[in-house]
């Protein structure tokens, strides 16, 4: 067994160079301190990811993406196909968990100041990666076609229609037409299962390929780190027992509270009371609310939506504006900012949940 | 003759680039097309028929298909029937009666409209459109104001 490994790796090294890799991944090591646990939640994150893929692919054997059907077909795939209630609560249970812990995972590199040079694409990458989850999110959230859904999805579309010039353009390419219809199922379908997820591999590679390159980043100041751990095996074992842990959660939860259906979509009645986004967008659909109707002479939404895709930019350029981080001084204001996000994100949507409904 | 050979090979990048970049635009433009729907070329209705006379209560409310688009049509207290699209003027959700404050109401993010169909708190900025209506024999018709 052991020459036949030894001569298939002979064999590739010849062709594709390999030693050079497995040298460079056997070699690898992991700073150990005080902040060594948040290495893990980028890893967790992908568990998540893997977990998404693999639901989503045989929730693809049932589901049908009409109108007429979508309900239906999910209602089939909960109620008759075996283990159907099970995969279908894994995969709304682990989208949610992913989005949970991309955030755990972006806030704890953006206080440990990971993205310093020469990280700072690594950032650009993930960033763009949380931008491409919350996208999962938004497409997928309408496939049950229940009214929830339907009119979150009504909200979240519209709100494009503020953007001047092209905005109309925006709410006609994401709808397929006027309004939320069979047509908008159909695209946002396509989107969820064919187009998000051929960009999101790509840039998740680029992403992994970075950080396995590059190796952990030690904080500012932590310049010495005596203590280190081989990345293989060591680190990627308790990555695993890690994983084992998620897993667990994961399959209760699932199986503990199973994700609800609702009521069937109706294009002819009145909204329902509760709509609401998914919790992730919980935050900025409450910001929206304490717009008022007009500030002067524009829109509140308009100023909202602004704000809101200002902020998406300055968060993807904070390797590049962070100036005290990059010469590896500590930088409280980027700091202040982080901790502030993390509140305001924090004590809105739970708020959201409590005290505005 | 150095000169000539900067201009000769600038006058062929030019040609490259442009037909390049006219190659593209040949595939893109049909692409950005197909992407847009086309417009729906159904006709929006003169009037439709919204319920029969006596089938609703007095200070009640209900959503009818005014061709593809919701439309609400109201039973006041006072006995008048007055209509208007349903869809609110904030973020396109569908609007209801509510009997408790006599007045029309968005769930979505609690924007309430008078029976006038004027925004009157929340975040609507703008009237619900309002339509006319009249009764042909026993049903309640319902038009555009034009």
């Amino acid at each position: 067994m052991k020459t036949y490994t030894t001569n298939l790796i002979n064999w590739l090294d010849k062709r594709y160079n390999i030693k050079e890799i497995i040298g460079f991944i056997t070699e690898k090591k992991v700073p150990i301190y005080k902040h060594t646990i948040w290495y893990y939640m980028g890893g967790i994150t992908l568990l998540f990811f893997i977990i998404q893929v693999l639901t989503g692919i045989l929730l693809l054997l049932y589901y049908r993406p009409t109108p007429e059907e979508a309900f239906e077909s999910v209602q089939f795939i909960m109620t008759q196909v075996h283990y159907g209630w099970l995969i279908r609560s894994i995969h709304s249970w682990s989208a949610n968990l992913m989005i949970l812990f991309a955030f755990i995972h972006m806030f704890s590199v953006l206080l440990l100041k990971s993205y310093r040079p020469p990280r700072e694409l690594t950032w650009v990458t993930g960033v763009l990666l949380m931008y491409i989850s919350l996208a999962f999110g938004f497409t997928g959230y309408l496939l049950p076609w229940n009214e929830l859904s339907f009119f979150a999805t009504k909200v979240g579309t519209d709100i494009a229609g503020v953007i001047p010039f092209i905005g109309k353009f925006i709410i006609r390419f994401l709808r397929g037409g006027e309004d939320v219809t069979g047509a908008t199922l159909t695209r946002l379908f396509g989107f969820h299962v064919a187009v998000l997820p051929g960009v999101i591999i790509v840039i998740l590679v680029i992403h992994l390929l970075m950080v396995q390159r590059q190796g952990m980043s030690k904080p500012i100041g932590l310049k010495e780190v005596k203590k280190g751990m081989l990345f293989f095996p060591d680190f990627f074992l308790r990555d695993l027992l890690g994983w084992l842990f998620a897993v667990g959660i994961l399959a209760a939860l699932a199986a503990i509270f199973p994700w609800e259906l609702g009521q069937k979509a109706d294009p002819f009645s009145s909204a329902p009371e509760g709509i609401a986004p998914e919790w992730y967008f919980l935050f900025m659909f409450q910001t929206l609310k304490f717009f008022p109707a007009r500030i002067l002479i524009l829109d509140g939404e308009v100023i909202a939506v602004f704000i809101f895709a200002a902020l998406g930019i300055f968060w993807i350029l904070i390797p590049f504006l962070d100036t005290k981080a990059r010469r590896e001084q500590k930088s409280p204001i980027f700091t202040t900012i982080g901790i502030f996000a993390i509140l305001y994100v924090g004590i809105i949507t739970i708020l959201s949940y409590f005290v505005f409904k | 003759m150095e000169e000539r050979n900067t201009s000769r090979k600038s006058f062929i990048n030019y040609l490259l680039g442009g037909g390049f970049t006219l190659v593209a635009a040949s595939f893109l433009y049909p692409i950005v097309r197909f992407v847009l729907p086309p417009k729906s070329t159904e006709a929006e209705p003169m009037a439709v028929s919204a319920g029969k006379v006596g089938e609703m209560h007095l200070n009640s409310g209900k959503i009818f298909k005014f061709g593809r688009k919701p439309g609400l049509l109201i039973y006041t207290e006072q006995g008048e029937y007055q209509a208007f699209m349903a869809t609110c003027t904030h973020l396109d959700c569908i609007v209801q009666f509510r009997n408790d404050s006599e007045s029309i109401w968005c769930a979505c993010h609690n924007g309430y409209y008078d029976l006038n169909g004027n925004n009157i708190s929340g975040p609507p900025p703008r009237p619900l459109e309002r339509l006319n209506v009249f009764i042909k024999d026993d049903d309640i018709m319902v038009s555009k104001i034009t």
